[in-house]
């Protein structure tokens, strides 16, 4: 199987290399399918690591609400083998071919202060995703592999000094596991805007544009728009990765992904089961039109390990989604 | 050369690394500058079979570890001398997580997590042994929730631990199957012991004392496991917990009364038998129904088919921490039975020479301030009719690691 794949992509990119490469820097397949890369660079995803500049055959591409990571800027893209694309299934995960891979740089930092502080990989290979975490050198000229992670002293864009968490090997499949098997998260036809699903569909890098795209609000609206699904994409794309069935958070009982509709999976007047002291003095997970009086937006509002949610990759409270999941509870006709 | 240092070199070398040894491997790792990181770099890097061997000391750690490798031991050299110590945890929902299979936890100590002490989660045939979690500064609502805290899992056996402070439960088995937790010491914990949906559960020969409530058996609705039974809470020694709750307000366990021995809510099948049950101000055996709203129709609220029996009953009832318990008192003009029930009970069976205070409420959402209460004498059989066994085997492969 794996064979067959290598030499399925190897044949592909003679083609390639035949037809005249475009730029000189290709993704390097072997690593991206094998082994663990001690250097970010091994993989040449980028041209020039310091700017991010992508290498050919990887796409940059954004989310509609994206996971908030201490207000870290995040570069995000996707490596597709020549030969290979993307399939759609509905308003779900887009489906990856064996050797692609996904790539996403944590940054803090405007202009020139920019500093790239750890590269997240997620490598799809024969027998399933792989995740690596690399940390970025004080120099920025490369990342090495961080397998039991790291912590590195920060300001937020929020002016808060932080412990920014780097998570260790274990922890990427923490969010990333669902019945056992790690997936990509973000990549979901439904936060992915219908203009870059068309530009990849046009160019032959997805089978076809799914329906959903554009379904999720665009968080830049956050202060303005509706509260409703401001929130629950909210709640979706920075808790459903665990809150879901098979999930790391199964057995509290509390499902957050955007398409569950029953009002108390999604935690109105749910009970709390295993918070603990995350209860705070609260009753209910969502006590409708009392976001003072709801354990969720009470562990939100925390950034004090064994209260603060979500559990990790995050060492200081988001005011922007705490705000909109406190004015969608605000909003809930009172029982 | 052993494991690690082989993977530093490969993770140097340009070829790949694959996770198959040939021999099981003990990589030992000791306290000291970077215990942390080193630790969790042998957690990761760690094979089937392998031992990760902790030295003697204490580990200052600073986030929670993890363990997601089956089939691996981890070994201090001690429960008072192998200290991993949280109490600068920034990170994190527990002190370690374990979600791999059969995966043997044995002889070191847990001091201070932020939240839960150990977690393990989906990890069929988990031991813990020999293993100390202990908040050193003792009750206090600030302490994490669990102490011992499998869950989703399948095959468990929690034996000869000592946990402390808890401000939820010391040992708290969640919607699994199949558990064994044996001659345990729990001290000043809201819960010594709580099995919560889950099923065909043995909890014999522990200690549990200056705890709220010593051994919990309860089911709650809307999980995704409910109907939770089969209990046997056989041989244990249930002494003195009288520690005012000092859970945080809306968790389950806040309102457990204070002075509470062997409570169980909700449940189906639970054999209640040969232990000591002493000096309980409120009750040695609790039986309620879980009475606050739900929508499952799984779910069934009340404690069904329960035994008492052969139990050795020391004071109780002397300062029951129950709405209308002071009135009770001078009503009944002394201490409260050791067996109060809140009569919404079915299938109860007491076949020790004990009066049973029922409480007398009828309706699933009554509160305990309608209780219409009356002391009954319980009706003993001449001979015992067979009762079935709810003794628990765990798989052969499970005990034989501990030898």
């Amino acid at each position: 199987m794996r064979q067959a794949t290598l030499l399925a992509l190897s044949f592909a990119l003679l083609m390639a290399s035949i037809a005249g490469a475009r730029t000189p820097a290709s993704v390097n397949d072997v690593a991206v399918l094998d082994g663990m890369a001690r250097n970010l660079s091994e993989y040449r995803f980028f041209v020039l690591p310091q700017t991010q500049a992508p290498a050919r055959d990887v796409h940059p591409y954004a989310l509609s609400t994206p996971l908030w990571s201490d207000g870290a800027d995040k570069l995000r893209f996707i490596y597709l083998p020549q030969g290979t694309r993307l399939t759609a299934d509905g308003e779900g995960l887009l489906q990856f071919p064996v050797g692609a891979a996904i790539i996403k740089t944590f940054a803090f930092g405007e202009g020139a202060d920019r500093r790239l502080i750890e590269t997240r990989v997620l490598l799809h290979r024969a027998d399933g995703w792989t995740a690596l975490p690399y940390r970025w050198n004080d120099e920025q000229t490369e990342a090495t592999l961080a397998l039991t992670g790291g912590r590195v002293e920060l300001v937020t864009p929020a002016g808060e000094a932080i412990s920014y968490a780097i998570p260790n090997k274990n922890q990427c499949k923490g969010c990333h596991a669902k019945d056992g098997a790690v997936i990509p998260i973000g990549p979901k036809a439904r936060n992915l805007s219908a203009s870059w699903l068309g530009d990849m569909a046009k160019a032959g890098w997805l089978d076809h544009v799914p329906d959903g795209a554009d379904t999720l609000p665009d968080w830049r609206a956050h202060a303005t728009g509706a509260a409703a699904p401001l929130a629950r994409a909210y709640l979706d794309v920075n808790c459903a990765h665990c809150h879901q069935p098979g999930g790391a958070a199964s057995n509290s009982g509390l499902d957050l992904r955007w398409e569950q509709d029953g009002d108390h999976a999604v935690g109105i007047m749910k009970r709390p089961v295993a918070a603990g002291r995350g209860a705070g003095v609260h009753d209910f997970s969502i006590l409708p039109g009392q976001p003072d009086r709801s354990i969720l937006l009470y562990r939100m509002n925390s950034a004090e390990p064994g209260i603060a949610m979500p559990e990790l990759g995050k060492s200081s409270i988001d005011k922007q989604g705490v705000a909109v999941v406190r004015r969608w509870i605000a909003e809930m006709e009172a029982k | 050369m052993n494991r690690l240092a082989l993977a530093a070199v490969l993770l140097t070398s340009v070829g790949g690394w694959t996770a198959a040894p040939l021999v099981a491997e003990t990589l030992r790792v000791e306290p000291g500058e970077g215990a942390g990181e080193r630790l969790q770099e042998a957690l990761i890097l760690a094979a089937p079979g392998d031992v990760i061997e902790l030295g003697a000391g204490r580990f200052a750690l600073t986030d929670g570890l993890s363990l997601d490798v089956d089939g691996v031991t981890v070994r201090g050299a001690g429960m008072d001398t192998t200290v991993l110590d949280f109490t600068g945890q920034q990170g994190a929902g527990e002190g370690l997580l374990v979600t791999s299979d059969n995966v043997t936890l044995r002889d070191f100590a847990v001091e201070n997590p932020k939240g839960d002490g150990i977690k393990s989660k989906g990890a069929d045939q988990i031991i813990y042994h020999g293993l100390r979690v202990e908040w050193t500064g003792g009750p206090k609502a600030s302490n994490g929730a669990y102490g011992i805290y499998p869950v989703e899992s399948m095959n468990v056996l929690v034996q000869d631990n000592y946990v402390r402070g808890a401000s939820d439960a010391g040992i708290y088995v969640g919607q699994s199957e199949n558990i064994i937790v044996r001659r345990n010491r729990v001290f000043e914990n809201v819960a010594g012991i709580e099995i919560e949906n889950s099923n065909h559960a043995e909890v014999t020969e522990n200690l549990a004392t200056r705890n709220t409530g010593g051994i919990l058996v309860f089911d709650l609705p809307g999980l995704p496991k409910v109907g939770g039974g089969s209990v046997l809470i056989a041989r244990n020694a249930v002494i003195d917990n009288n520690t005012d709750n000092f859970a945080p307000e809306g968790n389950i366990v806040a309102s457990v009364p204070a002075g509470t021995g062997v409570m169980v809510m909700a449940n189906r099948q639970v054999h209640i038998q040969q232990n000591a049950l002493v000096n309980n101000g409120t009750a040695h055996i609790l039986l309620t129904v879980y009475s606050r709203d739900f929508s499952d129709e799984r779910y069934e609220p009340r404690p069904v088919d329960i035994l008492v029996s052969g139990n050795i009953y020391g004071r109780a009832g002397f300062a029951p921490d129950i709405p209308g318990g002071a009135d009770l008192t001078s009503a009944l003009g002394g201490d409260l039975p050791a067996i109060i029930t809140d009569g919404r009970h079915q299938d109860l069976k007491v076949w020790d020479l004990q009066p049973v205070l029922s409480l007398g409420l009828t309706e699933m959402r009554q509160a305990f301030d309608q209780a219409n209460p009356a002391v009954t004498v319980p009706d003993i059989p001449q001979i015992f009719p067979p009762v079935a066994s709810l003794s628990v085997s765990l798989p052969k492969e499970m005990e034989a690691r501990l030898k």
